[in-house]
This record gives C-alpha cells, sequence and structure tokens, in this order.
C-alpha cells in the first residue's frame, strides 16, 4: 500500500509540474511565441473542467446507483456544443467585444451595467459554487482514503486532510490564478495547465477503463455480459428524469463560472468554437466509454460496502495494479485541482471586482492616490476571495458531514447556477429584458433553489426534520420537497421545475411591465446584435439571400428598369448569361447596397439588405440611422412645404393683385361707360337739334334761336367735361405740379366767392366773418380757389332753399386750419353722404349742368395739398369742411 | 286715331329734340323723366310705343323694361331702347330682356322716326 506520505509527494510532484507548464505557457505567450498554446486543441482540452472529480469517480458511482443516467450528465454539454455552438459562439463575440470578465459581469453589463445585478450573480455563483467546491474536497479526500487506512490517517485526521486538501488547493489557486494580473483577464498558463490535466484524467480513466475491460473481464464480449448481469442492466430509464438532467446539465454548461471563464473570457479565437463543437464532445464520449465497464465489474468484483464513487480506484487496487490506481488517482486529483483552480479564479474575479472592489473604491472616495496600488489592492482582494471560497467549501464539506452522494451534490450545484440561465439567455435573445425583471427571476429561482435544494441537502441541521415533513409552521404547501402539494417527485427535479419555471416567469413578466434604462436598451441592443456591430459590421458575409427578394427590392426602390440592368451587369460580371440572377455575392451585395443607397440612403438601404440577406436583425445603429435619414427627408419635406407655403403666398398675392386688377379694371370699364354717357349724352342734343335746323322746314325764329343756344350750351358742357377729365387724369397720376406760394386765408375766398357766383340767375348769399379769415396761407392758391368755387357753386346749384344761403367760417385746430362752407338747405341724405366724392356720383336727379366730377376733384387737389374735403353729416344743411395744414406747419414740412 | 308716344329719359334737350321729330310725324308724346315710376306711368298711358332711356334716375331703363315684359298689359309693347353708354353688353342684355328696337346716342333724327313707324307698323300688322 502506498503510504500517505508517498500520494503526497506525487501530488507536489504533479503540482509543481503543472506549475512549470504553467509557467513555461506564460514565458512563451508574453513573449508572443505561443502559438500552438492558442490552438483549438488546447481550448477543447481546458473545456473539460468540465469533468470534475464529480464526473472522474462520481459517474461510475452514478452508473453503479442509477445505471445510464450518468450519461445525461454528458449528453447536456454535447447538445450545446453541437446543437447551440451559435449561441455560444454569440456569447464568446460578446464577451470579446464587450471586454466581459466573468459571467456576472456579463450579465450586469448586459442589463445596464448594474452592479447590483452582479452582485446577486455572485452571490448566486458563490453560494451555487460552494457545494461544488465541498465536492471535490470530499472527492479528494476520499480518494486518500482508498490509499491509506483510516489509522494511517489518524496522524492528520479525516477532517484534517480535508483541511490541508483546501488550504492546498487554495495557496495552489492563488499561485495560478493570481500570479499577474492580465489586463484581459487570460491566463494562458493555467490554461495550458489545465489542458494538461484534461489530458491526464483521459488517459487515467481510459487506462483504468482498458484494463478492466481487458484485463478483467477478458475482452469486450465478457464485459458486455457481465453489464447485463449487473444491477446497471435492469436500470429503467426515467424519461421525465433524463430530461431534467440533460437540460439542467446543458444549463449548467452554460453557466458555470468556471466554464464561462474558459469558454467566453480565456477565449483567444471565436473559430476555437468550430473544433470544440466537435472535439469536446468527442472528448466526453472517450471519458465516459469506460463508466459502465467499471461501474459493472467493480459492482460484481467488489463488496456492496465499497463505495462505488471510488471504483476507479478501488478496482485497480484490488487487482493489485497499484501503478494503474496512482494513475487513476492523479486523473482524479487533476479533475478536481482543475477545476476549483479555475473555479476559485473566476469566483476571485467576480468576488473582487462587483464585492470588494466596489466597498474599497467607496470607502476611498476623495483620495487622489489609489492609482498606484490598485494593482496591489485587486489581487489582494482575489487572493482573499479565493482563500474565503475555498474556506466556504470546505465549511459546508463539514456542514453537510460529507455523506451525500457526489452526484447529488453536484446536481444541486447544477440546479443553483442554472438560475442564471433565463437572464442570460433572455438578454442573449431578448430586446424586452430588463434589469427589474432580470433581477425579480434570479431572486425568485434563488430563494426556491435555496429552500427546496441547499438547505435540505445541509441535513437536519439547518431544517429540522418536522420542517421537512409537514412545512415550516405546519403550511403542509411549503414543505422543501413539496412545494404546494406537489408530491411524489424527485427532490431535485422538484426544484429544478420550480425554481427556473416561476424565475422565468417571473423574468419575463416583470420584463415585460418595466421599461428598460437607455443604457440598458442600448447594451440589450449590442447584445442582442453582437454580430451586427463586431468585426466587420458593414461587411455581407454569408450568402443565403434570395436574389429574386432582393431583386424585388430593387425594383421597387430603383425602378424596374434600372433594377433589371443592374441585376444584368451584376450577372455578367458573374459570368452567368441568359437572364439569370446574380448570385448574393458580398462584392455583389455591396455594390447592391451603393445603389440603392443613392435612393434611399445608406442605413435604409443597408437594413433593407440585412432583412433579406440571412435576415439579420437590424440593429440600433442602423435604426438611428434609418431614423436619421428619416429625419432628413422630415427637414427637406419641411423645408418643401415651406416652399409651398411661400408659394401658396405667393399664389393669394397673386390672386389679390389679380383681383385688384379686375376691380380696377372694372372700375375703369365703369368709368369709361360714364364717360361715354356724359360725352354722348350732349352729343346727342346737338345732333338732334342740328339736324332740326337743318332738315325741319317752317321752324319759327324763336323755335331756331333756341336751338342754337341748345346747341351752343351743350357744346360748353362738353367742353367742361372734357377739362374736368384732364384735370382728374392729371391729379389721379400724380404728374400734377404745385405751385406753392404764400398767401391769406381771406384774398384766396374773395377770389373764389365772386367767379362762382358770376352770371347766375339765382341769388346765393355768402356769410363771412373777414376778421377770422386774415391768416397766412403757404399753399398752391390756384387750386385752392378751385376747390372754394367748386363748394361754392354746389352750393348754388344744389341748396334747396327758398333763399339760398352759404356761411363760412374758419377755425384753426391742432395746427389744421378748417373752412367750413355750410347751406341752409336740406343737405345730402346720410345714405349718398359717402357718394358725393366718387366720381359722377350725382345726388339728385335734377341737371346740375355738372359732369359729377367736381368734389371727386376737389378731394384729389386737397389731399395732393396735404389737406382734405369732407361732407359734415352731423349738421342740417349741406355742409362741406376743407382741412388744411397752417403756414407755419407747411414751412416747417 | 291718334298714336300715342311715351319718351322716358331725363334728359330735357333730348325730351325736347325727339318730342318735335315725333310730334311733326303725327304723334302724341308724353314725356317722363324718372325710372323708378316709369313702369306705372307705362301702365296707366297704355302709348302705343315708349322710347326707353338706358341710364335713368331711380331705376335703369333696363329694369323698367324687364318689368314691362312682365306685366300683361305690356308684354307685346314696342319699346325702343335708347343708350348713351357704348357696349354691346347693353346690347345683349336688353336683347334678352325683350327690347324691340336698340339704338345708341347719338342717333339721327332720321333714324328715329323710321324706328318708330317701323315698331308702330309691326305692332298694328299683328
Amino acid at each position: 500500500m502506498a503510504t500517505l506520505n508517498l500520494l503526497i509527494l506525487v501530488c507536489l510532484a504533479y503540482v509543481i509540474l503543472l506549475f512549470g507548464v504553467a509557467f513555461i505557457a506564460d514565458r512563451l505567450a508574453a513573449t508572443g511565441r505561443s502559438t500552438w498554446l492558442r490552438s483549438p486543441l488546447v481550448y477543447t482540452l481546458s473545456l473539460s473542467i468540465y469533468c470534475t472529480a464529480w464526473t472522474f469517480y462520481g459517474a461510475v458511482g452514478y452508473a453503479a446507483r442509477s445505471g445510464l443516467e450518468y450519461l445525461t450528465i454528458y449528453l447536456g454539454p454535447t447538445l450545446v456544443m453541437i446543437g447551440w455552438w451559435w449561441g455560444l459562439r454569440k456569447l464568446v463575440r460578446i464577451g470579446r467585444s464587450q471586454r466581459v470578465t466573468s459571467i456576472a459581469d456579463l450579465i450586469s453589463s448586459r442589463y445596464g451595467k448594474s452592479n447590483l445585478l452582479a452582485v446577486c450573480v455572485t452571490i448566486l455563483a458563490v453560494i451555487g459554487v460552494t457545494p461544488y467546491i465541498a465536492l471535490q474536497l470530499q472527492s479528494i479526500t476520499l480518494s486518500f482514503g482508498v490509499f491509506v487506512d483510516s489509522d494511517a490517517m489518524g496522524e492528520y485526521g479525516e477532517h484534517g486532510v480535508v483541511f490541508w486538501v483546501a488550504i492546498g488547493l487554495a495557496v495552489f489557486a492563488i499561485l495560478f490564478g493570481t500570479r499577474n494580473l492580465d489586463a484581459n483577464e487570460r491566463h494562458h498558463g493555467v490554461v495550458t495547465a489545465v489542458a494538461l490535466e484534461a489530458v491526464v484524467k483521459l488517459v487515467a480513466l481510459l487506462a483504468v477503463g482498458i484494463f478492466v475491460v481487458w484485463g478483467i473481464a477478458g475482452g469486450v464480449q465478457e464485459t458486455l455480459v457481465r453489464i447485463d448481469t449487473s444491477r446497471i442492466g435492469e436500470w429503467q430509464v426515467d424519461g421525465g428524469r433524463w430530461m431534467m438532467i440533460t437540460f439542467l446539465s446543458a444549463a449548467a454548461f452554460v453557466c458555470l463560472p468556471r466554464m464561462f471563464q474558459v469558454m467566453v473570457v480565456e477565449n483567444d479565437d471565436e473559430r476555437h468554437l468550430r473544433t470544440a463543437a466537435w472535439a469536446f464532445p468527442l472528448y466526453l464520449l472517450l471519458i465516459s466509454l469506460f463508466v459502465v465497464p467499471i461501474a459493472a465489474v467493480g459492482l460484481d468484483l467488489m463488496d456492496q460496502t465499497d463505495n462505488p464513487d471510488m471504483f476507479v480506484l478501488t478496482v485497480p487496487l484490488s487487482q493489485g495494479r497499484e501503478g494503474l490506481a496512482v494513475l487513476a488517482f492523479l486523473g482524479g486529483f487533476s479533475s478536481a485541482t482543475s477545476m476549483v483552480i479555475v473555479a476559485a479564479m473566476a469566483m476571485s474575479t467576480m468576488v473582487s471586482n462587483h464585492i470588494v472592489m466596489p466597498i474599497w473604491l467607496s470607502s476611498r472616495s476623495g483620495s487622489a492616490s489609489f492609482s498606484g496600488d490598485v494593482r496591489h489592492v485587486i489581487l489582494l482582494a482575489r487572493r482573499i476571495s479565493i482563500a474565503a471560497i475555498m474556506a466556504l467549501g470546505y465549511f459546508y464539506y463539514r456542514l453537510s458531514g460529507g455523506g451525500t452522494a457526489l452526484a447529488s451534490i453536484g446536481l444541486i450545484s447544477f440546479a443553483g447556477i442554472s438560475q442564471i440561465l433565463p437572464a442570460l439567455v433572455g438578454g442573449l435573445f431578448w430586446r424586452g429584458a430588463t434589469r427589474t425583471g432580470a433581477l425579480a427571476g434570479l431572486t425568485v429561482g434563488f430563494a426556491l433553489w435555496v429552500y427546496t435544494s441547499l438547505l435540505p441537502g445541509m441535513g437536519t441541521g439547518v431544517l429540522s426534520a418536522s420542517v421537512m415533513m409537514h412545512g415550516p409552521l405546519g403550511l403542509e404547501w411549503l414543505r422543501p420537497h413539496a412545494l404546494f402539494g406537489i408530491e411524489g417527485m424527485d427532490p431535485i427535479m422538484h426544484t429544478v421545475l420550480w425554481s427556473l419555471s416561476l424565475n422565468t416567469a417571473a423574468f419575463c413578466l416583470v420584463s415585460l411591465y418595466t421599461f428598460p434604462s437607455p443604457l440598458e436598451r442600448l447594451q440589450g441592443a449590442q447584445f442582442v446584435n453582437v454580430f451586427d456591430h463586431s468585426t466587420s459590421p458593414r461587411g455581407w458575409t454569408g450568402s443565403v439571400a434570395q436574389a429574386e427578394d432582393l431583386m424585388i427590392m430593387s425594383q421597387r426602390i430603383l425602378g424596374a428598369h434600372e433594377a433589371q440592368e443592374l441585376f444584368h451587369r451584376e450577372a455578367e460580371l458573374q459570368g452567368a448569361w441568359g437572364g439569370h440572377l446574380p448570385e448574393p455575392t458580398p462584392q455583389f451585395l455591396d455594390r447592391l447596397e451603393r445603389a440603392l443607397s443613392g435612393t434611399v440612403g445608406a442605413a435604409t438601404s443597408h437594413a433593407m439588405i440585412g432583412q433579406i440577406v440571412g435576415g439579420s436583425s437590424v440593429s440600433v445603429e442602423d435604426l438611428l440611422a434609418v431614423a436619421d435619414e428619416s429625419a432628413q427627408l422630415l427637414e427637406y419635406s419641411s423645408q418643401l412645404e415651406a416652399k409651398s407655403a411661400e408659394l401658396a403666398r405667393t399664389a393669394r398675392q397673386l390672386r389679390e393683385a389679380n383681383e385688384k386688377l379686375t376691380q380696377i379694371s372694372l372700375q375703369k370699364d365703369a368709368f369709361l361707360s360714364q364717360v361715354s354717357h356724359e360725352l354722348r349724352t350732349p352729343m346727342t342734343s346737338i345732333r338732334a337739334f342740328s339736324e332740326i335746323l337743318r332738315d325741319a322746314e317752317s321752324l319759327t325764329p324763336e323755335e331756331k334761336t333756341r336751338y342754337a343756344t341748345i346747341i351752343h350750351d351743350e357744346a360748353l358742357r362738353l367742353t367742361r367735361l372734357l377739362n374736368d377729365l384732364l384735370d382728374l387724369s392729371v391729379l389721379e397720376s400724380g404728374q400734377v405740379s404745385l405751385n406753392m406760394r404764400g398767401g391769406t386765408l381771406s384774398d384766396v375766398l374773395d377770389r373764389a366767392v365772386s367767379p362762382a357766383l358770376a352770371g347766375v340767375d339765382r341769388p346765393l348769399v355768402v356769410h363771412r366773418r373777414k376778421s377770422n379769415e386774415a391768416i397766412a396761407l403757404y399753399s398752391d392758391l390756384d387750386r385752392l380757389a378751385q376747390v372754394f368755387i367748386n363748394l361754392i357753386a354746389n352750393a348754388q346749384k344744389y341748396c334747396d332753399a327758398t333763399d339760398p344761403e352759404l356761411v363760412i367760417t374758419v377755425h384753426q385746430m391742432g395746427g389744421q386750419l378748417l373752412v367750413d362752407f355750410v347751406d341752409n338747405g336740406s343737405g345730402i341724405p346720410p345714405e349718398a353722404q359717402s357718394l358725393v366724392f366718387e366720381k359722377f356720383a350725382r345726388v339728385s336727379a335734377e341737371k346740375a349742368g355738372g359732369a359729377g366730377l367736381g368734389l371727386a376733384i376737389c378731394r384729389e387737389i386737397m389731399q395732393r395739398l396735404g389737406g382734405d374735403v369732407t361732407y359734415l353729416g352731423g349738421v342740417s344743411g349741406g355742409a362741406f369742411r376743407v382741412t388744411l395744414p397752417l403756414a407755419n406747419e407747411m414751412a416747417a414740412q | 286715331m291718334s298714336r300715342r308716344v311715351l319718351l322716358i329719359e331725363d334728359e330735357p334737350n333730348i325730351v325736347e329734340a325727339i318730342r318735335f321729330l315725333l310730334v311733326r310725324d303725327g304723334w302724341q308724346v308724353e314725356a317722363h323723366s324718372d325710372g323708378a315710376d316709369a313702369v306705372e306711368v307705362v301702365v296707366a298711358a297704355k302709348p302705343d310705343l315708349v322710347i326707353l332711356d338706358v341710364m335713368l334716375p331711380g331705376k335703369s331703363g333696363m329694369d323698367v323694361l324687364r318689368d314691362l315684359r312682365d306685366i300683361d298689359e305690356t308684354k307685346g309693347l314696342p319699346v325702343l331702347m335708347l343708350t348713351a353708354r357704348g357696349q354691346s353688353r347693353d346690347r345683349d342684355m336688353a336683347e334678352k330682356a325683350g327690347v324691340s328696337r336698340f339704338m345708341t346716342k347719338p342717333f339721327s333724327n332720321a333714324e328715329v322716326l323710321t324706328a318708330v313707324r317701323d315698331l308702330h307698323a309691326q305692332a298694328t300688322r299683328s
């Protein structure tokens, strides 16, 4: 029998070897000569930390206890690697593009860089992984126990061994994982060492398997016979449980912090996943190949009391193959150490980044000089975290009594860690997932897992037997293994069913009812559409595009003719003749995108082709770019709108001008019609009477005289009319030249009164107060006199009083000179007052000899002189007022 | 039997000239100078023929003509219309309103006489 010391020596030697390998790998990586270290093989082997001591030892025990069910543990990861490698690729791409350091970091980053979420995931991971680490401690202790009598162990005591193993692993992890602090959190040395360990465990297990099949059973055929006769052949396959555990192991494969560490954080090249997609399942196949034979032969050979978990060691030992047993021991040791190291590394990153550092930074807030020692602090935080995690594992092992079968501890751990799955997968594929939703899901799932799985797994010391049997406070529906009265289920299935389904439900519902912050939405878009953002985001790869769809779209945008020409040209370039559509090669798609962008804008064009080519979803940037283009279009259209409004305004102005012109034209027509009438009427009389004088016989001399007088008067009337028309035309056109000069009002009135009354048969008495009229004027005195004459003549003509009188009064008011002409007649009826100044407006039916232009001319004249003439409606009798600026006012102007 | 003409015209000189012509031709001439009550005057006077000016104070000759054509007694009355507004529009309007003859001022005396005789002859024939 190997002594404990010898085993410890072997372990130490092995560890030193690993350390050396890691050291050399790190040096090679540092000097850039590490191409082989970055091979997909190393990556694949490093993934094998999935196979821990649980798998190494426990799978055989699992097979011995539950038959082929152990395969589910391998089936989950296999399905993930083969069936979901594109999902993993997305994970890896996000990990690289977002510089993610751990799964907690990933979740936090996805949901708006929420540290609260990171802390939750970290705590969940710590609690979930603690049983797993305890499991590794247990397995190492058990494996020691196989070689060494309990007497020999006595020197250390069983728990002592565990303690020292934990210490050893902690030191190991600290030495490996925190020797240096890589900016990108990659540990080439560790990964290389882990890959070496993966080889060791595979070789060890294969060696034991080959020995069992050909050394003990005597060949494949005999082994199969032994399997058939053993208990393993009798186990029934429980479909539900199989599916559940397959799912669980698949979930754990994705969510386990250590798997995330090697798969995402330590990944050098995304393409390694392609190799791993077949190589890792192959590794799993090989490592599981001899599990059943070893279990069957073990069950055959060994006592009932022997722990089937240790068959890998005990079977060779029972045959006296100590060397093989030591190799197997090293394989198990490798499994445990690689898992513990990577897990501790991953966990310490999470704990230090999301818990220790925030606390330390906030406690140091205000201190300016922490930049120098941050490295040191981080390293220290990681080392302490590793020690703490190991201590937790140790205490869990002590608490749980170490009695539970390895596999069940592993499953509890898996179930715990799987609670991350909804938030993770939702975050990768669902833009609507929110931080609150993720928190709610995690909390619900975590709480249920703790209550139904973790606490009961710690033994009756934590949850009393009565709680297990009758529920807390006697509430039966709250029994940890029969929630809501669902009994008879396997505990682990019960846990997974309740925790994951309620976790997912909470995650989805809360996500639906909460609104993500802008940062969350941005991050969500970056995650969900990671392939549109990282490496060559504007290039088209893959060619599942339907050329017909592209053609249809292009026709819509470019027009049928141009699109067909473009496609035809492209087809010819590709060498396809005779009406074939071109293959959607990246070059063609790029050119098409450019062609379309000329019409719809670059972003829209990119998004549209993206929709067709491989159905790639449209990224936020694309949408934003589309929105920008739309905004530009909107701006353009608003400019157009402004222009069209301007045009409408112009059109309205034109219309108004046109209406005015039409009106003026109508006025002109009316004026011409009036002029025609005023001219033709006297001409009619003249013609008629001149014909009478010429043709009629036997006219009396009185008749002749009378008719000649009529002709004479009508000729004068025509002359007056023509004079008035010319006068008005000159005044209206503004071409009149005013003869401004100084004078007095009384002089102007004197000049006006006598001609206005000259040769009139009917007397008009004019009343004036000459003392008021001594007012100096500066104006066109002739024009002013013309106005006065007109007004006086009007009074003489139209005043209907029997003894017509006209009173001329003069006022000065506010720099204005007011001259009122009021007669004692009946005046102008109110409805006609506004018309008297219009051309040809004759108020009464009686003919007064004028053409009706007098007052129109007066008004024109007064307006030219800076004054006005108005009718005073409130006065009895005809009353006109002439307004004129005073001389000093005029001079001042 | 005497032939009676009603002359509706606001220009006294023209009234005098036409009266002189028609009286010498053997007509009995009545004159009226306002448009507002012209229709009543026509209905009351029952002339053989009406000479109507277009531009009348109170009511346009055109409206007077339309009213006359709406009244049974004057529907067929010969109406000679005179206008000083030399616009073809007026002729159209007058013809639409049912004028018998339309003349533009200034006219020759012979024209007026011929028109009046023709209109009367047509009216008595029918």
